[in-house]
């Protein structure tokens, strides 16, 4: 044994280091697909950024017919039709996930607050399964519940036949609206801000909610003012997380919302929740049979490439949120 | 409630004391809107549960499990789900064994070794941003890998020099992605709450790193992988968009190539999710009723999932993100 010691030690030491390098290859892999993302999807819809220029993200006709018109195109690489205004599916997009992710977060800070401290014992153990079961339902049975049960309720009961009228020349009221994909992304976004909030306001230690107890302020007014100011980072991680969920939901939303090409407009008053619409994610699953169609495929991959950058942002900017919070509260993690 | 009120010291020394202070409208009106929440969360999972049960006992016979689906405009003549339910299956099998080994050892790498400092970093935010990447933008980017005539081993070569990109082998690796964020941060998080001196016991007895990881820290830390995996693998059972590009959505499991086994993960098919998706009224197939008795057997399978994550976390520190 003493003989062999420094032999195998040398040996051991080798093969950790192996080990390390194989681990630590596998870890930069991951880069290396983010980088390998970003490049190919770059490069795949660059021809529809590069014709459009800016007015690409800018509105401007029908964009069911120029998307139509780009998947007929003319066979020879030359006549290639790429002429897109993609503000509509940009406005959709921004529209749904800004609603339902403002309605999200106060749902959300509402129910944690009262599963950490007002919530009986048997409730805040029924909240716990019913948070998790929540956000563990598949988008598609949202979608289902959502284009089989809401979207008719909404469509026969609550919209009437003289809004369907005072519209009818310019977009068909079924049901199928944004409202409808607000009211259930919020649902699907909730469970995760909610499970990330109650952790958060559970951490915050427990002699400064005590502190502000023993001011004479209430239960409520306690855990409003001191528990969720500390854990205010965690929140503002919660809701960039639940963004980048509501950006990328894809196939529920494509099943609620009508799935048209259309803008809503605010100035047409409450008809404008009722209205249908199509955000770039939706798109992209709408348009997947046509991906083989040269310029259509490289248009669904611009709407790729800027979810991607969106996403990413939403990621750089989480992080500064919380790095720049940290010195004054709780950092999550 | 007063046993749960001594555990916890805020609310306890708060409820004693609440008889001393004034409850302001405002109060008043944020405490009641914070029990509507609760209660609301609440209601909305019931209904969910409880309609897709009454739906499913309507619809769901097991003549529709155990048979292929058909194509036919004839609701009575298009069969089942079988084969979406053995891609369900799959899917989640070749996906998991993928992401779990994956996942783990990224965890292992960042916790126990994480050098130099700034690759550490650059990956924990690369995980995180595979994790908010949307699903359907992995999955058109996976098209575009895989449709590169190099990698037409894992599908099959739709026109000589293109593979085709689609197949389980393709949609597994991609569905691979969304679960490996859930693994890493279930993994990482257990690695680091064994607490350092159990790393120094080991080495203090001659083992080495690596011998220690794997002989010390995976087991002490298989609860938290094993949770991370469960979850992860509920994401794949519920993701439609990887596989309605990645799969092909094909109504029957259709293998490719003359090797049995091989040729099936070669081939295209479907799952629980795109079977649902078609057949609500945005898809070709146009049956609610089959559309209810699918989405009732997926709703199972993540319940029981969840509770396999109940069952693993199960006298542990009552964690909310778990």
């Amino acid at each position: 044994m003493a003989a062999r010691g420094p032999q195998t030690a040398q040996r051991r030491d080798r093969t950790d280091r192996r080990a390390e390098l194989l681990l630590g290859a596998l870890a930069a892999a991951v880069l290396l697909l983010i980088a390998f993302m970003i490049a190919f999807v770059f490069a795949k819809a660059w021809p529809s950024f590069a014709h459009n220029g800016l007015a690409w993200f800018g509105a401007g006709g029908n964009l069911d017919e120029q998307l139509s018109a780009i998947f007929n195109s003319p066979s020879d690489p030359s006549d290639y039709v790429y002429t897109l205004h993609a503000w509509p599916l940009i406005y959709a997009t921004a529209l749904i996930t800004g609603i339902s992710v403002v309605l999200g977060t106060i749902l959300s800070m509402l129910a944690a607050m009262f599963i950490v401290d007002f919530a009986p014992g048997w409730m805040r153990a029924t909240l716990q399964p019913v948070v998790r079961l929540l956000a563990a339902v598949p988008s598609v049975i949202y979608g289902l519940i959502g284009i089989l049960v809401i979207v008719p309720f909404f469509g026969n009961q609550v919209i009437s036949a003289e809004r369907k009228e005072s519209v009818q020349y310019v977009i068909q009221l079924d049901g199928s609206s944004i409202l409808v994909g607000v009211l259930v992304l919020t649902v699907m976004i909730t469970p995760i801000m909610v499970a990330i909030s109650v952790d958060a306001l559970r951490s915050v230690p427990a002699t400064w909610t005590e502190g502000a107890a023993a001011l004479g302020v209430n239960r409520w007014r306690a855990l409003r003012t001191v528990g969720l100011r500390a854990a205010r980072p965690a929140i503002v991680a919660a809701a960039i997380l639940a963004t980048a969920r509501a950006l990328g939901e894809a196939i529920m939303l494509s099943m609620v919302t009508g799935s048209v090409a259309f803008a809503p407009n605010p100035l047409d008053g409450v008809t404008f929740f009722f209205e249908p619409a199509r955000t770039l994610a939706a798109q992209i699953v709408d348009g997947s049979e046509g991906l083989s169609v040269k310029p259509f495929g490289e248009t669904m991959y611009a709407f790729a490439a800027l979810l991607l950058v969106s996403s990413a942002f939403l990621s750089f900017g989480g992080w500064l949120a919380r790095r720049s919070m940290r010195k004054y509260t709780l950092a999550p993690r | 409630m007063s046993a749960h009120a001594q555990s916890r010291g805020p609310a306890g020394l708060l409820s004693r004391v609440r008889g001393g202070d004034s409850w302001s409208i405002g109060d008043r009106i944020g405490l009641a809107s914070a029990w509507a929440a609760g209660i609301l969360l609440c209601l909305i999972a019931a209904a969910i549960v409880l309609y897709m049960l009454y739906r499913g006992f309507q619809y769901l016979s097991l003549e529709l499990i155990f048979s292929h689906p058909e194509a036919g405009l004839d609701q009575s003549k298009s069969g089942g789900f079988l084969d979406p339910l053995q891609g369900t299956l799959a899917l989640t099998v070749i996906a998991t064994l993928i992401a779990a080994p994956v996942g783990v050892g990224i965890a292992v790498w960042l916790t126990e070794y994480g050098r130099p400092s700034g690759l550490a970093r650059a990956v924990e935010s690369g995980v995180e941003i595979v994790a908010g990447t949307p699903s359907i933008v992995l999955a058109i980017f996976g098209l575009l890998v895989f449709q590169q005539g190099f990698l037409s081993f894992l599908s099959y070569e739709a026109t000589p020099g293109v593979a085709f990109g689609r197949s389980f082998f393709v949609a597994g690796m991609i569905m691979s992605l969304i679960a490996l964020p859930l693994i890493v941060g279930a993994a990482r998080e257990a690695l680091h709450s064994i607490p350092r001196h159990v790393r120094e016991a080991s080495y203090a007895l001659g083992k080495d790193r690596i011998s220690t990881i794997r002989r010390v820290l995976l087991p002490a830390s298989r609860r938290g992988i094993g949770t991370g995996v469960a979850l992860g693998m509920g994401r794949i059972v519920g993701d439609t968009a990887i596989v309605v590009v990645l799969l092909g959505a094909t109504l029957q499991n259709d293998p490719h190539g003359g090797i049995p086994g091989l040729s099936f993960l070669q081939g295209t098919g479907s799952t629980l999710t795109t079977y649902v998706y078609n057949n609500s009224p945005v898809g070709e197939g146009g049956s609610p009723e089959k559309a209810y008795a699918a989405a009732f057997v997926l709703l199972l399978i993540v319940i029981a999932l969840n509770f396999v994550v109940d069952l693993i976390t199960r006298g542990r520190g009552p964690s909310w993100t778990r």
